[in-house]
C-alpha cells in the first residue's frame, strides 16, 4: 500500500489526481449551490424549499441536471449562431480555470503560479466578454440591454477589485496565493482581514458585482428585463451559464477566504489539523457563500447610475486612501509587519 | 483533497511545467464543456422549427425593430477612466510586491514618496473628472 501511495505522489499522477478532484468539485459546486441557495431562500422566507426528490429534497439538483439535458435547445433564427453558442463556453471556462491556483490545504494546489493573483484577475475578467457575447449574439432587445449593463458594471467594479488587492500584496510581498496563505499563519489575528478591513469589504463587494449576484444582478434583472443577456438560452446552454455563475460565486468566496481570511490556516494554532486543514478552507468558503446568499435575499437591486456612482465615488477612493494608510504604517512601524 | 493526505512535502515542479499544467487543465475543461453540449445534443429533442419558434422573446410582443442598431452607450466616459485606472493598477502591482522588501533595505521612504506622487496625479485626474461632471449619468 505504501508504495502505491508513493507512486501517486510522483508528478504526472499527482497532477492527474488533483485535477480530477478539482474538476469533480467545480462541476458539483453548481449543483450543491443551487440546492443551498433554494434552501437558504426558503428558510429566509419561512418556506420549506425543495423537499420532494430524495431525503429532504437533496436529490433535487440531480433531477434538475437530467431535466436540463432533456430540454430542447432553442436559438433565435436571426441570432449570430457562433457568438450565441460560444458565449456559455466563454463564461464557463474562466470560472473553472482559476481553481487551478487556489490552495486547498498545505501542498494541495495544482499549480502554484508565482503570478496567481494577476492570473485570477485576468482570467475572471474574460467572463464579462462571454456576457457581452451572449447579449450581442442573441440579437434580442432584452439581451442587448443586459449586455450593455454588464459592460458598464464590469468597467466600474474591475478597478476597485484590482486596487483592493494591493494591500494584501504589499503585506505579503508576493503574488503567489500559496505565499499569501503562508504569510497569514499563527492564529486569526494574523489574517489580513484585520489590517485590511476596508479593502476586504471593498473586495467582497466588488466580487459580488464580478459574480453578478444581487444587488448587482442588473445584467440579469429578472424582474425588469426577464433574464437579460440569457433570455434566449434554453436547455444545456442555459445550464452552462448557470454553472458558470455558481462556479464564479464559489470562486470569489474561495479567493476571498484565501486572501483575507487565511485560506487553510486554522483560527488558533491548537486546532491545526496538518493536511486536514482543508476543513478550515471549506468552512471559510462555505461561510462566505452563505453570506452571498444572505445578501441576495435581503437587499433590493441597485439602480444603474447608483451602481456606477458607488463604484467610482466610494469604492475607488477608499482603496486609494487605504493604500496610503497601509504604506505609511508599514513605513513607520516596520517591525509590526 | 485526498491528495494532501498522501503528501509529506510539495514536489519540486519546474517553472515551465506549471504552464503546461495550465494548458492541460484548460484542455480538460474545454473537453468537459464539449462533452456536455454533445450529450445534450444527442439526448435533447429537436422538433420541427417554425417561424414563431425562431422569434426572440419580448414578453409576448411582436418585435418591431432590429436590436442591432446604433445604441447610445451612456457611460463611455467611465470606460476611458477605466482604461486609465487599469493601467495604473498594472504599474502599482510590481511596486506593491517589492515595497516590504525595500523597507528592510532602507529604501522605504523613497518608494513611498514615489507612489504618493504617482497616485496623486491620477487621483487629481479622477477629482477633475468628478468636478467636471464626467461621473454623472448623462
Amino acid at each position: 500500500m505504501g508504495t502505491v501511495l508513493q507512486y501517486l505522489d510522483q508528478e504526472p499522477f499527482r497532477f492527474l489526481l488533483s485535477v480530477g478532484a478539482i474538476l469533480f468539485l467545480v462541476l458539483n459546486l453548481a449543483a450543491v449551490f443551487t440546492m443551498a441557495e433554494r434552501k437558504t431562500s426558503a428558510y429566509i422566507q419561512l418556506r420549506y424549499g425543495p423537499n420532494r426528490v430524495g431525503p429532504r429534497g437533496l436529490l433535487q439538483p440531480a433531477a434538475d441536471v437530467f431535466k436540463l439535458f432533456s430540454k430542447e435547445n432553442l436559438s433565435p433564427s436571426r441570432a449570430d449562431l457562433w457568438i450565441f453558442l460560444g458565449a456559455p463556453i466563454a463564461m464557463f471556462i474562466p470560472a473553472a480555470l482559476v481553481w487551478l491556483v487556489v490552495p486547498f490545504a498545505p501542498n494541495a494546489v495544482i499549480a502554484d503560479l508565482n503570478v496567481a493573483i494577476v492570473f485570477f484577475i485576468a482570467v475572471t475578467s474574460i467572463g464579462a466578454l462571454g456576457l457581452i457575447m451572449a447579449g450581442y449574439g442573441s440579437r434580442s432587445t432584452f439581451s442587448l440591454l443586459g449586455a450593455m449593463r454588464g459592460a458598464a458594471q464590469m468597467i466600474s467594479y474591475e478597478v476597485p477589485l484590482i486596487l483592493s488587492l494591493l494591500g494584501v500584496i504589499m503585506l505579503s510581498g508576493s503574488l503567489s496565493l500559496v505565499d499569501v496563505v503562508n504569510a497569514q499563519g499563527g492564529g486569526f489575528w494574523h489574517w489580513y482581514f484585520l489590517p485590511q478591513l476596508p479593502m476586504f469589504i471593498v473586495f467582497y463587494i466588488a466580487g459580488i458585482a464580478e459574480a453578478r449576484r444581487v444587488p448587482f444582478d442588473l445584467p440579469e434583472g429578472e424582474s425588469e428585463i426577464v433574464g437579460g443577456f440569457m433570455v434566449e438560452y434554453s436547455g444545456m446552454t442555459w445550464g452552462l451559464i448557470q454553472a458558470a455563475e455558481f462556479a464564479s460565486m464559489g470562486l470569489i468566496s474561495a479567493i476571498t477566504a484565501t486572501l483575507f481570511l487565511g485560506g487553510w490556516q486554522p483560527p488558533i494554532e491548537a486546532l491545526d489539523f496538518g493536511n486536514f486543514n482543508w476543513i478550515w478552507f471549506g468552512l471559510k468558503t462555505a461561510l462566505l457563500v452563505f453570506t452571498f446568499q444572505w445578501i441576495r435575499w435581503s437587499l433590493p437591486r441597485l439602480r444603474m447610475d447608483q451602481l456606477m456612482d458607488f463604484g467610482w465615488k466610494i469604492l475607488v477612493p477608499i482603496c486609494l486612501i487605504w493604500l496610503f494608510v497601509t504604506a505609511g504604517l508599514m513605513l513607520l512601524f516596520p517591525s509590526v509587519f | 483533497m485526498t491528495l494532501a493526505l498522501l503528501q509529506g512535502a510539495a514536489p519540486e515542479i519546474g517553472y515551465g511545467t506549471l504552464y503546461v499544467y495550465v494548458g492541460l487543465f484548460l484542455l480538460l475543461i474545454v473537453g468537459f464543456v464539449a462533452a456536455t453540449l454533445v450529450i445534450a445534443r444527442l439526448i435533447a429533442p429537436s422538433r420541427r422549427s417554425s417561424r414563431a419558434k425562431g422569434q426572440i422573446y419580448e414578453t409576448g410582443e411582436v418585435t418591431v425593430t432590429d436590436p442591432w442598431r446604433p445604441f447610445p452607450v451612456r457611460y463611455y466616459v467611465f470606460a476611458l477612466l477605466f482604461l486609465i485606472f487599469d493601467v495604473e493598477a498594472a504599474f502599482l502591482y510590481p511596486w506593491a510586491v517589492i515595497y516590504n522588501e525595500s523597507i528592510t533595505q532602507g529604501m522605504g521612504l523613497y518608494m513611498f514618496v514615489e507612489v504618493v506622487i504617482f497616485v496623486f496625479i491620477l487621483a487629481t485626474g479622477l477629482a477633475y473628472a468628478w468636478k467636471k461632471g464626467a461621473l454623472k449619468w448623462v
